[in-house]
């Protein structure tokens, strides 16, 4: 067992992990967040992707080790201060873009790296952005206008 | 219009702020004191007799609590088909023992023929490793017919076949049939297959028991859509565990599909577990393990002919059939490729005579069950392209023919060919709504556009009626279900007014949090916002039946109803001795009880106070309380129907389909929440593409499942789907349930296959392709347009 320490949400968190543990693993079983959902084993379904220094990661292509230091950002993290929805989160309760939920919070983080890359993105270069992000309820109708409206709010 | 929150509006909903912040409750997310975990090892074969698994060296390693094995659960019943199904000649189906874990012999990869239980899950990982099973590999049988044709090598060697049942629907129209379409005019046949599909509900399934030995009382945490269910084949088939002492609870569940209807071995396997341990017993699937372990969906290899008169008027349709079953007989396996599959095959059609054999086989495969529609995608497949393979053949329009043919509006209820009584619709309007939706008329020069980049441009055109809102209990018992097919819903008023109700219907994404309280918001004049849905939990529900077959809102929404109906009912009394006035007397309206031509009102909530503060009270006529509960078993099923189009470009050098436009217009009967509704057709639709382009689940013919990750079995993304024009503007309500809802679930999982490959074979129809097998991948198309070269 190796200790890491990193900053998650704002706050500085230590642990005590194996080598082998995956960040995704870490952010879950030790620090309680399990808006970081494991949707599967070959780091393809998107539903784990968390910020890590301010770039959209899947969680589970990362070990716990390699985060020591770094500024990690998960669904729990999102809201604005006062606890309100932020923009991006709003957006997908607007335009219905969840339905199980179990996907949702890859899919905003992946959101937000997008729109902060690209503030004004085309239809097709949000799906194609969507490519490592799995859903299975939406047929990804209202993913994508959820997307299309939260650009257009946050201009 | 409709208020803010009550029928027919669309508040945003509830649920989802957990679900956007992080704050869900899934059941991995559970971490109960003193957890253990376990770990299942699983065969790498297909097919194999066990001669002995040594597992001493598993149970020395680190951390490791306990081992089980087959011959553990010898003396603990099997997990049950829920549908006797009996073959033509009148013998009952074969249901050879589903065991908790393998014993005598492993018969699909992935099947767990022992478990392991640690202090933590890597060692338990590490431990079933280490187990050493001594497995004789057997010829797998993978092939369907080749399993039928060879009696020697055999998945279940004390049923002596490998089919387990030969169904015939409805036979005594068997010899009509045949003759009808002996004599027809024009018969269009076509051989089909509806490709096998791997569910993938996002949440892998997962399951936490907690047994406590102070009191005798097991909890299980898991992935279910209908938690009661469950419970009831643990307690009354599997381990014999009471009722009383069992509590089941499916928390947030990440999606479902059919695939979590059923109960799993390893939900049998933590429950004892837990209980050898005296601790709580955590176990969530990996992907590659709900690839191999979680029921499959479709795979039938269909013959099916159309009988017609020149001008196109169906006369019959005969089908023939194989169904996998798989390895074993899941929950529902057995009423699929039967019940709701047969009875449809009239599909929108005034045709007369209807006929359908099921070949059900077993082979070394994961088991096969209902998955998003379930039964009714196969029979709309089949018929949809067979008419499009007609009217092509006979060079009628592919609209006209299915206008000749419909039902008309005035024709219902109308008693079909395959036996079922559809209550109302209105197809002609579907298909006028889908004009216009469509633009047909635009077609040409959109295709001749499309030519000019070198694409081939295809319009394809497809109806649909399923039968859902499972089901009537009677004529689901004479059909041969083992349970009841009704749902409860308890409605309590709390002394201070506001409301919970509690459902037998599970939500894994279908919104119930936020649609059910519309329903009771309207019939009680009050806001949504006091109501709260409480589901998922055997012991705060009293009972229920679950969600699938798109049965939440005709039959657990008007549950909820009746229950609604009682407490006003009551409230009425209540308030007519508040006001001194007779019972007659009362009139309700939004939320305020008052007596006719006076103006001495009383509200709802003055009403729910008095019936826990009874002082002034009559108590020789009435009970305290506020709270009352209803069992609505439906008197028919419910007949969802639509009209699609879809317009496909198809690159000839590469074969590549890409979906261009996709309209539907959908009859779903009442609508109580028009943004649930949609977001649930726009789901169905992005599974039905999928499986009609992308999706492929593929044994090797040793029975190894080559599509076992999200590398090799494609799931649909973002980039494969176009942005849907869907509509709900064309309502016929159910005449059967208080709501008039009729279900929208599965719908567009339903018609969505046909109508995107009829598009595809309308755009190489020119080269003389007839037909292409899903997914109509780059790979299968080009194939297709060499092969017609």
């Amino acid at each position: 067992m190796s200790s890491v320490s990193m900053t998650v949400n704002g706050k500085s968190v230590t642990g005590e992990v194996e080598d082998r543990t995956l960040l995704s693993t870490f952010l879950r079983e030790d620090l309680h967040l399990t808006g970081t959902h494991i949707g599967c084993d070959t780091s393809q379904c998107g539903a784990c992707t968390v910020h890590v220094n301010g770039k959209a990661v899947k969680g589970c292509t990362m070990l716990a080790l390699e985060a020591e230091g770094a500024d990690v950002r998960t669904i729990e993290g999102m809201a604005n201060d006062d606890g309100s929805l932020g923009v991006i989160q709003a957006a997908f309760q607007e335009h219905h873009g969840l339905q199980c939920g179990f996907c949702t919070p890859g899919m905003v983080m992946a959101a937000d790296e997008l729109l902060k890359n690209n503030s004004n993105p085309s239809e097709t270069e949000i799906r194609k952005y969507l490519s490592g992000n799995i859903c299975r309820c939406t047929g990804y109708h209202n993913i994508i206008k959820s997307i299309q409206a939260a650009a257009a709010q946050l201009g | 219009m409709p208020k803010d929150n009550g029928i027919g509006a669309s508040p945003k909903r509830r649920e989802d702020v957990r679900f956007l912040t992080g704050r869900g409750r899934y059941v991995d997310d559970i971490k109960l004191q003193n957890q253990c975990f376990a770990v299942f090892a699983r065969s790498q074969v297909a097919h194999g007799i066990i001669k002995s698994i040594d597992t001493s060296e598993a149970e020395g390693m680190p951390g490791v609590l306990a081992v089980f094995t087959g011959e553990d659960f010898t003396e603990v019943g099997g997990n049950p088909a829920g549908w006797l199904i009996h073959s033509r000649d009148g013998e009952p189906m074969k249901e050879p023992k589903r065991p908790v874990l393998a014993h005598g012999k492993v018969r699909h990869v992935g099947d767990a023929y022992a478990a392991v239980i640690a202090e933590t899950y890597e060692q338990a990982v590490e431990a079933a490793e280490a187990i050493d099973a001594d497995i004789d590999e057997q010829d797998a049988i993978v092939d369907m017919a080749a399993a039928l044709a060879n009696s020697d090598n055999l998945v279940h060697d004390e049923i002596e076949t490998n089919q387990c049942f030969d169904w015939g629907w409805i036979e005594d129209n068997r010899a009509a049939t045949d003759e009808a379409i002996k004599n027809a005019p024009h018969v269009t046949t076509l051989e089909l297959i509806n490709n096998r599909l791997i569910p993938n509900a996002m949440e892998p399934r997962a399951s936490t028991a907690d047994y406590n030995p102070g009191t005798g009382h097991y909890t299980l945490y898991t992935t279910s859509q209908n938690p009661h269910l469950t419970r009831l084949l643990i307690s009354a088939f599997v381990m014999g565990i009471p009722e009383n002492k069992l509590t089941i609870i499916a928390p947030d569940v990440g999606g479902g599909f059919g695939s979590k209807i059923f109960h799993y071995g390893e939900e049998a396997l933590v429950l004892a577990a837990s209980k050898k341990l005296g601790r709580p017993v955590r176990w969530t699937a990996s992907r590659w393990e709900s690839f191999l372990t979680d029921a499959h969906g479709r795979d039938h290899r269909t013959t099916i002919e159309l009988a017609t008169d020149k001008e196109g008027n169906f006369l019959a349709f005969r089908t023939s059939t194989l169904a996998n079953v798989g390895a074993y007989l899941s929950n529902f396996s057995t009423v699929t490729p039967t019940i709701l599959h047969g009875t449809v095959i009239a599909g929108n059609y005034t045709v007369p005579l209807t006929y359908v054999n099921v070949k059900a086989v077993f082979t070394n495969t994961a088991p096969v069950d209902a998955y998003r529609g379930a039964g009714r995608p196969e029979a709309t497949f089949s018929v949809e392209r067979v008419i499009d393979k007609c009217a092509r053949e006979l060079g009628i329009d592919p609209i006209e023919i299915r206008r000749k043919n419909f039902i008309k509006k005035e024709q219902f209820p109308f008693l079909t060919a395959a036996g079922l009584e559809y209550d109302s619709g209105d197809y002609h309007a579907l298909m006028d709504k889908l004009e216009e939706m469509a633009d047909f008329d635009g077609f040409e020069a959109r295709k001749a556009e499309s030519a000019k980049r070198g694409l081939l441009r295809g319009l394809g055109i497809n109806t649909y009626v399923e039968a859902c809102g499972l089901a009537p209990s009677n004529l689901a018992g004479i059909l041969g279900s083992r349970v009841g097919l009704y749902e409860s819903a308890t409605v309590r008023v709390n002394a201070t007014g506001n409301i919970s109700v509690m459902t037998g219907s599970h939500s894994h994404g279908q919104g119930h949090e936020t649609v059910f309280p519309q329903i009771v918001a309207d019939m009680l004049g009050m806001s949504a916002d006091d109501i709260d849905i409480v589901h998922g939990d055997t012991s705060k529900i009293p009972f229920g039946m679950g969600t699938y077959g798109s049965r939440s809102m005709a039959v657990g929404g008007s549950a909820i109803v009746r229950a609604t109906e009682k407490i006003i009912e009551k409230a009425t009394k209540i308030a007519a001795h508040m006001m001194e006035a007779g019972d007659g007397d009362i009139e309700f309206n939004d939320g305020v009880f008052s007596v006719v031509g006076t103006d001495k009102t009383v509200t709802f909530p003055e009403v729910a106070f008095k019936a826990y503060i009874p002082h002034d009270y009559p108590i020789d006529k009435l009970e305290p309380g506020l709270e009352e509960t209803a069992f609505y078993d439906p008197g028919n099923f419910t007949y969802p129907s639509g009209a699609y189009a879809c317009e496909v470009e198809i690159d000839p050098d590469t074969g590549k389909v890409t979906i261009c436009s996709f309209s539907a217009a959908d009859d779903v009967g009442n609508v109580i929440n028009p943004m649930i509704v949609e977001g649930q057709i726009q789901g169905g639709l992005g599974q039905g593409i999928g499986q009609a382009l992308v999706e492929n689940c593929v044994y090797d013919e040793n029975g190894q499942l080559l599509s076992g990750s999200y590398m090799d079995y494609t799931m649909p993304r973002a980039d494969d789907m176009p942005f849907f024009n869907v509509d709900q503007s064309c309502l016929t309500p159910c005449t059967h349930n208080p709501l008039g809802a009729k279900g929208c679930g599965e719908a567009g999982a339903i018609g969505s296959p046909p109508t995107v490959i009829n598009a595809v074979v309308d755009a190489l129809s020119h080269l003389g392709v007839t037909h292409v097998d899903m997914p109509a991948s780059p790979a299968r198309v080009w194939a297709a347009i060499q092969a017609a070269k």
